[in-house]
């Protein structure tokens, strides 16, 4: 098996968190936030992963099981809430809907 | 120390950790959403890969299944059924006042700092000296953890009862402007 050190592993997701949380700061449109929240929560995963792999435990995975039922409930509740975004201001610009 | 150690998973790793970056960096700074959900696709298979390589099968089928599969199909469906393709010139310049970011922004980087230096400090060992079978998870997650289960069942059902309420609430003329 492979020999990477789990600071790689750890960085790997530390990255996409960074880049998650930067399309949740800079973009307006409310489809890039929503992605962007499931791209952080997938990079909390990952880290979960990779701990898990580090101690060679089931737990992490678990954990990552859960990350990705509260990620399904999360998008699943949020499209709804950008349709009816949708239907009531007929935008998805967050500054246009915030007025 | 072993003259030659080309392993084919660490190659492995380190590419799709590579895909993984560049493809999640174009979904956002993508304007179509519909080429942002594709890159976000391809970010999610690369991470899924990358869990293959370090010996976690079950957690990598699951992301192709669940965050490839159940979850960008939904992404996918909103996006076609809004048809959201015009983006306005947005007023990102007026609203990133550099009063507005610069204490947050600052905060952040600080604790990104404190990440960077954790992860520096010393070596913790490696990933993935071996594989945590299906069998272990499945144990796990049906024994000690089941209470979990039972939340997240739960959180799905409470899930899915809010989405459809907000989708049954009677329809205003969605504008096409």
């Amino acid at each position: 098996m492979s020999s990477v050190p789990l600071e790689h592993g750890l960085w790997l997701s530390a990255g996409l968190f960074v880049l998650g949380f930067l399309g949740v700061m800079i973009r307006r449109n409310m489809i890039f936030v929503i992605m962007s929240l499931e791209i952080m929560l997938h990079a909390a995963g990952l880290a979960f992963v990779m701990a898990s792999m580090r101690w060679q435990q089931p737990d992490g995975q678990v954990m990552f099981v859960f990350v990705l039922a509260v990620a399904a409930a999360e998008a699943a509740v949020a499209l709804a809430l950008l349709m009816r975004l949708f239907g009531r201001s007929g935008s998805l610009d967050t500054d246009t809907v915030g007025k | 120390m072993p003259v030659i150690d080309w392993e084919p998973m660490e190659t492995v790793f380190y590419l799709s950790s590579a895909i993984a970056l560049v493809s999640t960096a174009m979904v956002i700074s993508r304007i179509h959403a519909m080429h942002a959900a594709l890159y976000l696709i391809v970010s999610l298979l690369a991470a899924a890969v990358v869990m293959f390589s370090v010996g976690a099968p079950f957690t990598g089928a699951l992301e192709i299944i669940v965050y490839a599969g159940a979850i960008m199909v939904l992404m996918v469906f909103v996006i076609m059924l809004l048809n959201v393709n015009r983006e306005k010139k947005n007023p990102e310049r007026k609203w990133l006042r550099p009063t507005a970011w610069l204490g947050p922004g600052m905060l952040s980087f600080l604790l990104l700092g404190l990440l960077g230096l954790l992860l520096t400090e010393k070596h913790s060992g490696n990933v993935g000296q071996g594989e945590v079978e299906v069998k272990q998870v499945a144990a796990s997650i049906f024994g000690i953890y089941l209470i979990g289960v039972e939340l997240a069942s739960m959180l799905l059902m409470a899930g899915v009862v809010g989405a459809f309420h907000l989708g049954l609430k009677k329809r205003e003329p969605i504008s096409t402007e």
